[in-house]
């Protein structure tokens, strides 16, 4: 079965405690992404994005805390903005816009993690491997 | 090249399970950069520290990576013991894969291939890692304790003792909270008030605590040591300065306002103090029931009040603070009855829930004492008391044990038979919990010499016949079904948060768990901070917990803020955005994008720099620059995209 690979940006403040709670609780999900901690979604570059899907990751999840619980005011809102740009430009290349998800996750969401990551495994499945020449031209 | 140690925890067997520990070391021996990698059963252990120590040395390490649980738990132990080996703290990082990786998966394969992955994300990071110095800030040394229950005012008091000043705000007019409301404690049976009024007391005349009840928080900024707190003064529209609490504006107010604190069993007028030994026993005017805010007409209160402090033209008042440290201490409500459709949904007469009780049980309360039921004030000869309502009922209500209901339902039983000496009371409980100093004893006594009868079951439903309220439940140790014609039922209804935490943890930006209570940083070895620093949590708050508990709690919260004012100065992170002064190209952007105003134009250098004691390193002005110029220390774009390609078990 094809395994598709997943970089994972959190935040340190929601999603990185709440892929921790998902852990302390024992749920159990898919083990394609791995992630990434940043203080805040709001680190997240559109050229990180870009770069991840050029070195091969089939899918790219950024989470963050919902909206009005960003624990830097407004962060996850300018990643929203920045996404909404982004995902033009995905359609651009050829890179099917379902490949980046945005998911807001908060601390006591440790289910909703797992189940984000399971969901998104298999509809990263389904949309099979990305195209080579996209993945050059994401560069 | 740097040279990097890696150390593998087998954190027992809670990561060898389902990682292959002894790979992931052979696997990092072959990462860029590492000099050294090994595994150990338990890497946070004295011996799993000290052996981290000596490698330090052994192999001249510059930097080392800990793969192991969450950083949340471990990442300042290791930290210390990297420096205390010599090296800099920001050259030791912590590779998560316990949380995220041993404890969520089960294929061993799978899960070892990620840990690897998980290593080498962190060791691409460390290599560009530069050594930092924390930031020092200075401390404002005064905290501000939210909630004015018993929580907060034990925590209030501590800190006042050691010294400190403090600001205590409470939503209601009087501090005092739900242990106000209640009749005796158990498990000694000492009257609650008493117990209680001299610490309200104490904590109104403390010169170091300035009490803001009647209060809410607006706003919250800043950061540890140094917030900012908007807290808005609602208006009483009675000038409390001059106000002396003689209680005539009360006695003539013609308004009849159900009373919350007697959990509606009796009235107040529109003007009101919620009970007699009320601190500040000072009234407020509740704008929604006056009849001269409704219909313009009346103003008795005016007229009675010979020195003039009625006032309604009385306005919100916001006020602003400097603030080090706050505690979160807002208690809790119970499930409403309404919620629990088989026991009536509130509209089956004489059925009330258990602080409704404790106000018929209470000397000072709508009954002077006397067991009555509301309806129609007959002493009851039977009453069914209901454990577990609403709560361990994952399906329905809450999933959780609220903890205090077990004990209180037997000191109900008790006082009631005190009371009522030919009176019946039935327990129908699921299970009996009686951990706690002196608590089996409490309950071993009242089931062998006071009568009361225990039934092991669940009630069904509850309904009303004539003048009865009628039981129907099971006793699951006989198989029997049971109909007990009841006088009056009382429901120790689920212990759930205050409603209006919800609101106020998006303000404060702390975290709450799955059933709304305060989540603390650690469930075992910080039960009192919240993962946010210079937050605090105390009492019912976070979680289900009786007076002692909540008591103790309360003193643990004070404690950790006096030992952070103890200090000069806070540390802060210094991983934070700098700007490469030749590649600014001065668009200006970032200083739209930072939400602390930490950026500004340097008309000297004509270029954009960074406030180091303003920023918080959110790393969004980092993202939003489109030169390059701007970078976030130990988490640079080029940190970020060796990152990712070895996340993707790239080169
Ligand atoms: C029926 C019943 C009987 C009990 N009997 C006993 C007993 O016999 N023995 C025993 O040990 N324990 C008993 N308890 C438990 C006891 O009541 C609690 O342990 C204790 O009251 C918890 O104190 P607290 O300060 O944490 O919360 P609370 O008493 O709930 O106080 C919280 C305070 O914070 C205020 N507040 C809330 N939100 C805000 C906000 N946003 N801003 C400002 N202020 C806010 C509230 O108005 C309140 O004054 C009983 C509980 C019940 C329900
Ligand atoms: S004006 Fe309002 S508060 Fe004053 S006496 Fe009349 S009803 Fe009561
Ligand atoms: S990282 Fe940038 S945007 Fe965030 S607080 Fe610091 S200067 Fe402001
Ligand atoms: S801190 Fe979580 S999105 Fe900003």
């Amino acid at each position: 079965m094809f395994e598709p690979k997943i970089v994972c940006f959190l935040c340190k403040w929601c999603t990185s405690a709440g892929a921790d709670l998902a852990g302390t609780s024992r749920l159990k999900y898919r083990p394609n992404g791995v992630n990434i901690k940043f203080m805040c979604s709001s680190r997240v570059d559109p050229e990180h994005i870009l770069w991840a899907f050029h070195e091969g990751a089939d899918g790219v999840l950024i989470g963050g805390c919902h909206p009005g619980d960003c624990h830097y005011e407004d962060g996850n809102y300018k990643t929203q903005a920045r996404v909404s740009l982004l995902n033009r430009l995905l359609d651009d290349l050829g890179i099917d816009t379902r490949r980046l998800r945005l998911d807001w996750i908060s601390a006591a969401e440790g289910s909703k993690f797992a189940n984000v990551m399971n969901e998104f495994t298999e509809e990263l499945r389904s949309l099979g491997p990305i195209k080579l020449a996209a993945r050059e031209m994401a560069k | 090249m740097k040279r990097i140690g890696v150390f593998v925890c087998h954190c027992g067997i809670n990561i060898a399970m389902t990682v292959d520990v002894k790979r992931v070391a052979e696997e990092a021996m072959n990462m860029p950069g590492v000099a050294y990698a090994q595994d150990y059963i338990y890497m946070c252990s004295e011996p799993g520290q000290a052996l981290v120590r000596e490698k330090i040395k052994e192999e001249e390490l510059d930097a080392v990576i800990i793969a192991a649980c969450s950083p949340n738990l471990h990442e300042s132990t290791f930290r210390a013991a990297a420096e205390e080996a010599g090296l800099n703290p920001w050259q030791c990082e912590i590779a998560n894969i316990r949380e995220q990786c041993s404890w969520v998966h089960t294929n061993r394969e799978k899960a070892t291939s990620k840990a690897i992955r998980i290593v080498d994300t962190l060791v691409q990071k460390t290599i560009l890692n530069e050594s930092l110095e924390p930031i020092p800030v200075s401390i404002t040394k005064k905290a501000l304790v939210i909630g004015g229950g018993i929580a907060g005012i034990q925590a209030a008091l501590d800190i006042a003792d050691s010294g400190y000043k403090i600001i205590l705000v409470e939503k209601e007019s009087s501090i005092g909270g739900h242990m106000a409301q209640l009749s005796e404690t158990f498990p000694t049976l000492d009257c609650s008030q008493c117990i209680l009024t001299p610490k309200m007391v104490a904590a109104g005349k403390h010169p170091n605590i300035e009490l803001m009840t009647y209060s809410e928080i607006e706003e919250v900024s800043g950061y540890v040591g140094n917030f900012n707190v908007k807290i808005k003064r609602k208006a009483s529209f009675v000038d409390w300065s001059k106000c002396n609490g003689c209680g005539l504006c009360m006695e003539k107010c013609p308004a009849k306002v159900p009373s919350l604190f007697d959990r509606e069993l009796a009235t107040h007028g529109a003007i009101y103090v919620p009970f007699p030994q009320a601190v500040p026993n000072k009234p407020v005017i509740d704008k929604d029931n006056c009849i001269y805010f409704k219909s313009g007409k009346c103003r008795l209160c005016e007229k009675v009040c010979e020195i003039g402090a009625i006032n309604f033209e009385q306005e919100d008042l916001i006020v602003e603070e400097e603030i080090g440290a706050i505690i979160v201490a807002t208690g809790f409500e119970t499930l409403p009855v309404p919620n629990l459709v088989e026991y009536g949904a509130g509209d089956v007469p004489d059925v009330i829930d258990g602080l409704a009780f404790e106000r018929l049980l209470s000397a000072s309360g709508p009954t002077v004492g006397e067991v009555r039921r509301p309806s129609d004030g007959m002493v009851p000869k039977e009453i069914v008391f209901v454990q577990c309502a609403g709560s361990r009922d994952p399906e329905r209500y809450r999933p959780y044990c609220s903890k205090i209901c077990c004990m209180y339902t037997t000191k109900h039983a008790l006082l009631y038979k005190h009371r009522v000496h030919d009176g019946q009371p039935y327990i129908f409980y699921i299970d009996i919990r009686t951990g706690g100093k002196g608590y089996e004893e409490f309950y071993h006594n009242a089931e062998l010499d006071e009568g009361i009868i225990y039934l092991r079951g669940k009630v069904a439903k509850i309904f009303r016949d004539g003048d009865k309220t009628v039981v129907w439940g099971t006793d699951t140790l006989t198989g029997r079904n049971i109909e007990i014609a009841a006088d009056l039922v009382v429901l120790a209804t689920a212990m759930i948060p205050k409603d209006s935490t919800a609101e106020l943890v998006k303000k404060l930006r702390i975290q709450t768990g799955p059933n709304g209570f305060l989540s603390e940083a650690h469930p075992k070895l910080r039960p009192v901070e919240s993962i946010n620093s210079g937050f605090y949590i105390a009492g019912a708050a976070q979680g289900p917990k009786d007076i002692p508990e909540t008591v103790a709690q309360a003193s643990a919260a004070a404690c950790k803020v006096i030992s952070l004012f103890s200090r000069d100065h806070l540390e802060q992170d210094p991983a934070i955005a700098w700007v490469d002064e030749d590649l600014c190209g001065n668009c200006r952007i970032c200083i739209s994008v930072c939400p602390y105003d930490a950026r500004e134009f340097d008309e000297e250098k004509g270029i954009v720099i960074v406030n180091e004691a303003l920023c918080e390193g959110c790393g969004s002005c980092v993202a939003a620059c489109a030169c390059g110029a701007t970078q976030q220390r130990n988490l640079s774009d080029s940190q970020i995209r060796s990152m990712v390609t070895a996340s993707l078990g790239g080169e």
